[in-house]
């Protein structure tokens, strides 16, 4: 039978210091010193890529990758979302799809983020807004340009913007933005 | 439902970073804070608690799934019955009422709520972008998903519609400074002056630095009890004071994640839905709200939280309150931002809606005998965030909402010195007081009462 093995492999890499402070012997006062010793603090790197799938409103992403911009609506009451959902949240029914490329829109709220999330801080200043559509009941999330992030002003509100498209669609709701009308 | 009565807690020093320990142990600061102000050793408690409910927002900021049994171990609660809450900002709130029911339930006489958060695993914008992906990872996290951005957003259509000012809004961050600069468990204890708070560093406009909380480690934990469980506890010799602290008014609501998704509702559905009773018997408020909605007010927009307003109407009229400015001491409520501060205050009743800036500005949320530096040109009346809230205390997520319910405690039990070494936050007199706890852009709100029993 062949000799197991007795030992985990070693090898070096991973943490940076070698040789922690440690006292030499483990007797009771050394012992009782390590209640003063300040916590040992290692990196650990997190990394997933996830598969997310945006289920049924997948179509307001395949019209945005190709220039068009969609809402949702109940048949019956005409209430309507600009942010698409699947049923209504009065009546629970199924929505129907609208195309609001078109449609009148203002800025209904708005801030320049001058600092964000790790995934957005290359794009600060970035302005975000909400954007208000005609006859549509729910408001849209969106990045705003061609407008000074250095010069924000409350006058902004109530701006009429219009949509553009990116060319080379990513999938994702920035795929649209907004400009001033 | 039986009676329900606070009688202990603790909070462990919020600060930037607790690398001196982990979750477990800093809750066990917290734990053995509130057993001790029992006056009861811990094997005799752990021998009566019948069970818990643990609170913290993220798996994220751990890196560690089922913290709550971790923390339920560490605290030698095993193998009593636990489970964990999870509703963003608002976890430490439904924690507190989950414990509630527990007991109001006759399910357990003696449970123990406790939070936790330790946000400093990570750099600041890694842990913004945790928070954002408390927004819909479809719609909102891909835009710039960024929490300040989107209570930057809320406010500057609160300031186009009402008028508010980001001078009321510093006015907020003022106050709440000062009141920390007394209380030792908070993490900022600074006096800050108007002009500080404007010339700080603008994150998201028109939110300064200085205008939103921090992110912090830290934990809190309450004890609460049934009649039957106080007789189990002073029987083995825990000392509860009297009069006993009582929770008397429940109260949670919410709203859609997208706050694109937010109804904007025409005046008879507001004061037929929404309006509290003292809107609803006031013909001035009546007109007022009238002129409101002619100048286009909808409602709640994104201008205003249905969630706490429903929580709030929810609690007072289970706690038997009509006027809350006048009928409570103090408002321990869920100040993430300063224009949040704001908006809760027209929530909650404290004043009207659009009215909420020249409150902040008025002096009555103010603390009596301090000095502010500002011109306040009313007495106070009813004050918010004694303790500093979150802007200066800081918002260790899972902990925040019980560190309400431990100031407002010991508020009403007027131990503000034994806890503090310093009376000067010690509301006098302190009968009934409410916590407001509250998550995402509104999604989930808390609002539980808790007084003197007469």
């Amino acid at each position: 039978m062949a000799k197991l093995p007795d030992r985990r492999p070693e090898t070096l890499g991973g943490y940076i210091v070698h040789g922690v402070p440690f006292p030499v012997e483990t007797d009771p006062d050394s012992l009782a010193f390590l209640k003063q010793m300040a916590p040992l603090q290692i990196e650990q790197d997190y990394k997933i890529t996830y598969l997310h799938s945006y289920g049924q409103d997948s179509p307001w992403f395949a019209a945005a990758s190709n220039k068009k911009l969609l809402a949702s609506r109940d048949p019956e009451s005409g209430y309507a979302y600009a942010t698409p959902r699947g049923h209504d949240m009065y009546s629970g029914q199924e929505t129907e799809w609208i195309d609001i490329t078109e449609t009148p829109a203002h800025i209904h709220a708005f801030t320049v983020c001058y600092f964000g999330s790790e995934e957005f801080l290359p794009e600060t200043p970035y302005v975000l807004c909400l954007i208000k559509f005609e006859g549509i009941n729910t408001l849209f999330l969106a990045r705003l340009f061609e407008i000074d992030p250095e010069e924000p002003s409350l006058d902004w509100i109530g701006m009429e913007v219009k949509p553009r498209f990116l060319r080379n669609s990513k999938l994702k709701p920035t795929d649209v933005y907004f400009i001033p009308a | 439902m039986r009676p329900v009565y606070a009688l202990s807690g603790g909070v462990s020093k919020f600060a930037k970073t607790r690398q001196d320990k982990n979750f477990q142990a800093v809750t066990k600061e917290a734990y053995d804070y509130a057993i001790q102000d029992l006056e009861i050793d811990f094997p005799t408690f752990t021998s009566i608690v019948d069970g818990s409910v643990a609170s913290y927002f993220s798996d994220h900021f751990t890196r560690q799934l089922m913290a709550g049994i971790m923390a339920q171990d560490y605290l030698g609660l095993c193998p009593k019955p636990s489970h964990r809450v999870e509703g963003g900002g608002a976890t430490g709130g439904l924690c507190f009422q989950e414990v509630w029911k527990s007991i109001a339930s006759g399910h357990m006489d003696v449970c123990v709520a406790y939070g936790f958060e330790t946000m400093s695993h990570v750099e600041t914008w890694k842990g913004n972008e945790f928070i954002a992906l408390a927004s819909d990872a479809s719609w909102d996290y891909p835009v710039g998903g960024f929490y300040s951005g989107y209570y930057a957003m809320m406010v500057t259509r609160h300031m186009k519609e009402f008028g508010t000012t980001v001078e009321q809004m510093a006015h907020v961050s003022v106050k709440n400074h000062i009141n920390a600069f007394s209380n030792p468990y908070a993490q900022k204890r600074n006096r800050y002056s108007i002009e500080d708070v404007r010339n700080a560093v603008m994150v998201a406009w028109p939110l300064t630095r200085l205008d939103i909380c921090v992110m912090s480690d830290g934990a809190a934990a309450t004890i609460l009890a049934s009649e039957e469980g106080i007789k189990k506890l002073e029987d083995a010799g825990a000392k509860i004071p009297r009069p006993l602290v009582k929770v008397t008014g429940i109260g949670r609501g919410t709203d859609a994640m997208r706050m694109s998704d937010r109804p904007h509702v025409e005046f008879d559905t507001f004061m037929e839905d929404y309006a509290t009773e003292q809107e609803k018997a006031d013909d001035g408020t009546r007109k007022y709200y009238e002129g409101l909605w002619k100048k286009g007010t909808r409602y709640p927009g994104v201008h205003s939280f249905r969630a706490g307003r429903t929580a709030g109407n929810m609690a007072y009229k289970h706690a038997g309150i009509s006027d809350p400015l006048e009928e409570l001491d103090f408002v321990e409520l869920h100040d993430a931002y300063t224009s949040s501060e704001i908006q809760t205050y027209e929530d909650l009743g404290l004043c009207r809606y659009g009215e909420g800036g020249p409150f902040a500005a008025s002096g009555k949320a103010h603390m009596p005998g301090i000095d502010y530096g500002v011109q306040l040109p009313e007495k106070p009346v009813c004050p918010v965030n004694p303790s500093g809230g979150l802007i200066a205390c800081g918002h260790p997520v899972g902990a925040t909402g019980l560190m309400q319910a431990v100031f407002a405690l010991w508020q009403l039990q007027g131990t503000i010195k034994k806890h503090f070494d310093d009376d000067t936050l010690q509301v006098k007199n302190a009968k009934r007081g409410a916590i407001h706890s509250h998550a995402g852009t509104g999604t989930y709100v808390t609002v539980s009462i808790l007084e003197q029993e007469v």
